[in-house]
């Protein structure tokens, strides 16, 4: 039996990477998939803890997880084409006609 | 502890043996005789004649989207699954009212002509 | 479990939310329409929005008086999560009275303009009422996604899809710590409701990591300092219906949402998480008021204003008594109506070029009070509110945030808000000067004519910032009424 710690710190490390991916990526597809990281580690996290308290609200809460997940990815792509279909690039730099 | 995970091990033995025969097998047996067309690259019977990376069509995206959302609903009929027999008539009609609600959306998708490929 | 042992009637109004949202979806699909009978639907499609959205606040004004009653113990219906369900009703009627001539100019996409509104309405109104974690999560994805789409609604438009873009991408961010922290909590406790979570708490890392991160994504929603970068430049791309709605509605129920969460979920003593709040209400405040004073945009000045409004209505959260929710609440409904009639007027001093980041700026509303003296009278009374003038709603409204602040002990945050009301009277009073004390020039734009439809919102608007400024003691008093059921 692998003790719930390690999986807790795995969550923990892929989180990190994914929420430091998101501040230093500059591609929106890139910071896109970083999040997408965030969220699955968040469901490795509830279903490790669900397997140690032996109920299965942290499973469920991580199949609700998963559908927002999905919904997120479908409507980020939408917004990420509205962008590309004005101005060719998905560099957020350079995506700057609002500042101050 | 460790023997829990034998019968996975097994499978994973029985699928690699079955893909190592199914490529082991045609070598092994079927005659060669290479021509130019059968060295050709192959596209669904079709010659290619440009770069695979290049730009998709639009279209690809609509629907990946598509097939995300309604893919992934299904993942609550798992759950639902499980408790169904507890939740009787209620389970029932609750699922009957997520469908009906999900059906609204794939309608609204279908008539908005987004499963036509043009 | 069968169905009549459930407690419909708490949620009755989200749920003719909802049905009224798929309703109008589903008219984008049923029949043809010719070109030139678009805009009469997209009037029609109004018109149902605003009668399901009526249905919904009389059926909670019917339970004002009834006890609260929860859903299995996943949402909560009580006075809190009524009064919070008419802000947020209004601030959706007026958003659709804005849209009714607005939304035509840029598309003709009214069914699903509506029926997102409808849906982050029911996001809201699930938020305020959720007491278990992933009704909360749900309901805060609801409404985020809807907005998101919402901001990014007018297509025609580079900025409105970067507003759309920048939002996404940070509320996405917000979420994965708001739901990584909720799991810490379950970690911690295992159960996900907040009464189990308060009884249960080891009051260790995992409950202290856990409520931190919840925090953290509460902030980004509310739009507190250090967590607001995304907010000016979404309110200053989106649709102005669009700003006007989220400005007032995501605020409301998040805050709403926020005090719950402290109330009920955390076991750890008041002070521990009372000096987290009492600060980020100072940066809240004081960044978005200096920021604020450099604006040229009405519309950008007004999303700065709206994050310095956050950090005073974070002050109702601070205090933890009955008197900062009661407060806090009081603000809310004022600033409904002075944010939205003051982003009302800021939409007819638009211009119609959609290649230019079209917007109003300080400079289309040079003079505007010798061209439109009665537009010009109902933005000064906006500005007025939202500086805190009396007897304007909004002066009370901070009045009574800083009572309870001293009330419970915070007078040096009280001192700090009193501060930043007057450097915000600064740019509030800019915008007046600009309209009654300038000439008009080729630089001032008016949209003409004057919708009917917003004409009728400013004017409500304009009546409920007068009537809750005059009328300030009793309607306070009966939110009091309300709150004292809360169990503190």
């Amino acid at each position: 039996m692998v003790p719930i710690t390690y999986y807790l710190i795995l969550s923990a490390v892929i989180f990190t990477i994914g929420a430091v991916g998101v501040l230093v990526r500059r591609n929106a597809i890139m910071i896109f998939m970083c999040i997408e990281l965030m969220l699955n580690s968040v469901n490795l996290t509830l279903v490790a803890f669900a397997n140690q308290w032996g109920n299965l609200n942290g499973q469920i809460f991580a199949f609700i997880i998963m559908a927002v997940a999905a919904v997120e990815v479908a409507v980020g792509l939408a917004i990420v084409m509205a962008i590309v279909r004005h101005k060719d690039t998905t560099n957020v730099d350079e995506i700057h006609l609002l500042k101050w | 502890m460790v023997l829990d995970y034998l019968p996975l091990l097994i499978l994973f033995i029985i699928a690699a043996g079955f893909a190592a025969i199914a490529i082991i097998l045609p070598t092994v047996l079927g005659p060669r005789n290479p021509n130019k067309m059968k060295q050709e690259p192959i596209e669904s019977g079709m010659i290619p004649f440009m770069q695979a990376w290049r730009r998709f069509p639009v279209q690809y995206y609509m629907v990946a989207m598509l097939f995300i959302i309604f893919d992934i609903e299904v993942i609550f009929f798992y759950p639902w699954a499980v408790v169904l027999g507890k939740l009787k008539l209620f389970g029932l009609i609750e699922m009957a009212i997520f469908l009906g609600i999900l059906l609204i959306g794939y309608f609204y998708v279908w008539r908005k002509g987004a499963f036509e490929w043009q | 479990m069968n169905l009549s042992s459930l407690n419909w009637n708490s949620l009755l109004p989200e749920l003719v939310i909802v049905a009224t949202s798929l309703i109008v979806l589903i008219t984008a699909v049923v029949g043809k329409v010719s070109r030139v009978d678009r805009i009469a639907r997209g009037h029609a499609l109004a018109v149902v929005t605003l009668i399901g959205l009526l249905i919904a606040a009389g059926l909670t004004i019917m339970q004002l008086s009834q006890p609260a009653s929860d859903f299995m113990g996943m949402v909560q219906s009580d006075a809190l999560s009524h009064y919070l369900n008419l802000v947020i009703l209004l601030a959706a009627a007026l958003a659709v009275l804005l849209a009714w001539d607005y939304l035509g100019r840029f598309t003709y996409s009214f069914s699903e303009f509506y029926s997102l509104l409808l849906l982050a309405v029911a996001g809201m109104m699930f938020l305020g009422k959720s007491t278990e974690l992933i009704t909360l999560f749900v309901s805060l994805e609801i409404l985020s996604i809807s907005l998101y789409i919402l901001t990014g609604f007018n297509r025609h438009q580079l900025a409105s899809a970067e507003a759309s873009l920048k939002y996404f991408l940070l509320g996405a961010f917000a979420s994965g710590f708001i739901v990584y922290g909720a799991a810490l909590l379950y970690g911690d406790t295992g159960s996900t409701w907040f009464s189990d979570i308060a009884a249960n708490a080891s009051g260790g890392f995992l409950t202290l990591a856990g409520f931190a991160l919840l925090l953290v994504g509460f902030a980004f929603k509310i739009a507190a300092v250090p967590f607001h970068m995304w907010t000016p430049d979404a309110y200053q791309g989106a649709p102005t219906p669009v700003t006007a709605f989220m400005s007032v509605g995501t605020k409301a129920a998040a805050l709403v949402a926020l005090f719950r969460v402290l109330q009920s979920a955390v076991s750890a003593p008041y002070e521990t998480w009372a000096w987290a709040l009492a600060i980020l209400s100072l940066l809240t405040m004081t960044v978005g008021n200096v920021a604020a004073l450099r604006q040229t945009s009405i519309k950008r000045l007004l999303a700065y204003s709206s994050i310095a409004q956050a950090g005073y209505m974070l002050i109702g959260l601070v205090a933890g008594t009955v008197l900062g929710l009661q407060a806090m609440l009081f603000y809310l409904f004022a600033y409904a109506f002075m944010n939205i009639g003051a982003f009302a007027c800021a939409s007819l001093l638009e211009s119609d070029d959609w290649s230019e980041l079209q917007d109003a700026s300080m400079a289309n509303a040079r003079g505007l009070f010798s061209r439109q003296p009665l537009l010009a009278t109902a933005l000064a009374i906006f500005m007025f509110s939202l500086a805190g003038i009396p007897p304007l709603a909004g002066f009370f409204g901070k009045l009574y945030l800083f009572d309870a602040a001293i009330d419970a002990g915070w007078l040096w945050l009280a001192l700090v808000a009193v501060i930043n009301s007057v450097i915000s009277a600064y740019y509030y009073m800019r915008v007046v000067v600009v309209m009654f004390m300038e000439a008009p020039d080729e630089s001032t734009r008016v949209r003409l004519p004057i919708p009917d439809s917003a004409i009728l919102a400013i004017v409500i608007a304009v009546l409920g910032a007068l009537l809750l400024g005059i009328l300030a003691g009793p309607s306070f008093a009966s939110l009091g009424q309300a709150v004292v059921a809360w169990r503190f």
